[in-house]
């Protein structure tokens, strides 16, 4: 789903879009993923994915912010000082986060219930931080906005899957619709799933799926 | 007196066997991943992470109960005492958390230079390690008073410490076994920390 939205943006404008910058949004689908690549916001990625609907509120949520705080820090990036742009990064991203925190709970609140901390937690998210460091620091604001909506796009993918597997085989569903009862066809839900080990276990059976594919290795 | 300490005793055993930041709620995973690759250095990051988890937990179970709870603020007069902050948790916490993390390390630099060689890496990291913050905030929703949330942040802290120890441990003897390809490295660490959390699991059954 999430790469459907990266392609209607790439069509609507093409001239801002030099190849360059398609990379921006595209790497970080798959060769440079910023969860089983860059190891980075694995935490929410873990904990929301027990079923599909929260999954898709947090992956939304996580692009709105990396994409904004990505374009804003890049708008400052000359006139912050090296020695506090840790603490100004945070700001910037705690006033995103706020803004979406207030709008989830206004509009969605019972996924916001279930998300709990989590919202919150987007604030120490390391994918938000890892990319404000590694490339709005030195970047200008327009590819940095590309950068943070495909970073986005890169956890949303992998949230999705997890989140598909843990709600199918957990509890028969997907997107709370009873697959396996439309069917007709009797199916106990399997409870490691959903538990946390369930979770560890789903994400690592995806990565090596995802490297024997792409070819990358690490040594150890 | 004996009640409240074994109270207090309850919650430290909680927070570090059976709510562990790790195995039940992901907390501060990027750091657990990245870091666990020597014992000596996991543990310097488990000190690190104990040690601001207890002070920044009691200053911002102070903050949340005198300046931004609803009506927290009645000390200040009867005018204050409608007063409600609550949306400025995120902003506020997290402030406290990389001053203190600043300070930290500013201190640690001028009294222990030994000290600061071996934790002086970690320290920035900690500003923006989840559990942290994800502290904070479940310290918010439970009716903790300040000798519980103290108590809190230092249990959760030590199960932290013990889960990223642990697994720094298992990773050193990976180096000789054999692993298939694609699976080295990262993909074997996630099922490592599946299996261990299936293991923390049993600590659930305690009744406390």
């Amino acid at each position: 789903m999430s790469t459907a939205v990266a392609e209607v943006v790439e069509k609507k404008s093409e001239p801002l879009f030099s190849k360059k910058n398609r990379k921006l949004v595209s790497n970080p689908l798959d060769i440079d993923n910023p969860i089983t690549v860059q190891v980075l916001g694995i935490c929410s990625a873990l904990a929301v994915t027990t079923q599909m609907k929260p999954a898709l509120v947090m992956a939304i949520a996580l692009t709105v912010v990396t994409a904004s705080s990505n374009v804003i820090i890049s708008i400052m990036r000359n006139t912050i000082p090296s020695r506090i742009r840790i603490i100004v990064q945070l700001a910037v991203v705690s006033l995103w986060v706020i803004l979406v925190d207030q709008l989830l709970k206004a509009y969605v609140y019972d996924v916001w219930k279930q998300l709990s901390v989590f919202v919150g937690l987007i604030i120490t998210n390391c994918i938000v931080m890892g990319r404000l460091e590694a490339f709005a620091m030195g970047n200008k604001p327009f590819p940095s906005l590309l950068d943070g909506l495909g970073n986005g796009f890169g956890y949303g993918i992998i949230l999705l899957i997890v989140a598909f597997f843990r709600e199918l085989f957990g509890g028969g569903a997907v997107f709370g619709f009873k697959v396996f009862e439309a069917i007709g066809f009797h199916y106990k839900g399997n409870g490691l799933m959903l538990l946390p080990a369930g979770a560890c276990i789903i994400v690592g059976v995806i990565i090596w799926v995802q490297r024997t594919l792409n070819g990358y290795r690490e040594t150890h | 007196m004996k009640l409240a300490m074994e109270n207090l005793i309850s919650i430290g055993v909680r927070s570090i066997f059976i709510d562990n930041m790790i195995f039940a709620y992901f907390l501060g995973m990027c750091s657990y991943l990245a870091i666990s690759k020597k014992v000596k250095t996991a543990f310097g990051l488990g000190v690190a992470v104990i040690f601001v988890l207890g002070v920044t937990i009691p200053i911002n179970w102070l903050i949340q109960n005198y300046v931004l709870k609803e009506g927290a603020m009645a000390w200040l007069g009867a005018d204050f005492s409608s007063v409600d902050l609550n949306f400025l948790q995120f902003i506020v916490f997290i402030s406290v958390i990389a001053a203190v993390v600043q300070l930290t390390e500013m201190a640690i630099e001028k009294f222990s230079p030994a000290l600061y060689g071996t934790l002086g890496i970690f320290l920035p990291l900690i500003a923006v390690n989840c559990s942290i913050l994800g502290g904070a905030l479940f310290m918010v929703g439970r009716p903790y008073n300040l000798a519980e949330a103290t108590v809190y942040g230092f249990g959760s802290g030590i199960g932290w410490m013990l889960a990223i120890v642990a697994l720094a441990g298992v990773r050193e003897k990976m180096k000789y076994s054999n692993v298939p390809a694609p699976l080295r490295g990262l993909g074997i660490t996630f099922i490592l920390v599946g299996l261990m959390s299936l293991g923390f699991l049993s600590f659930m059954g305690f009744a406390l």
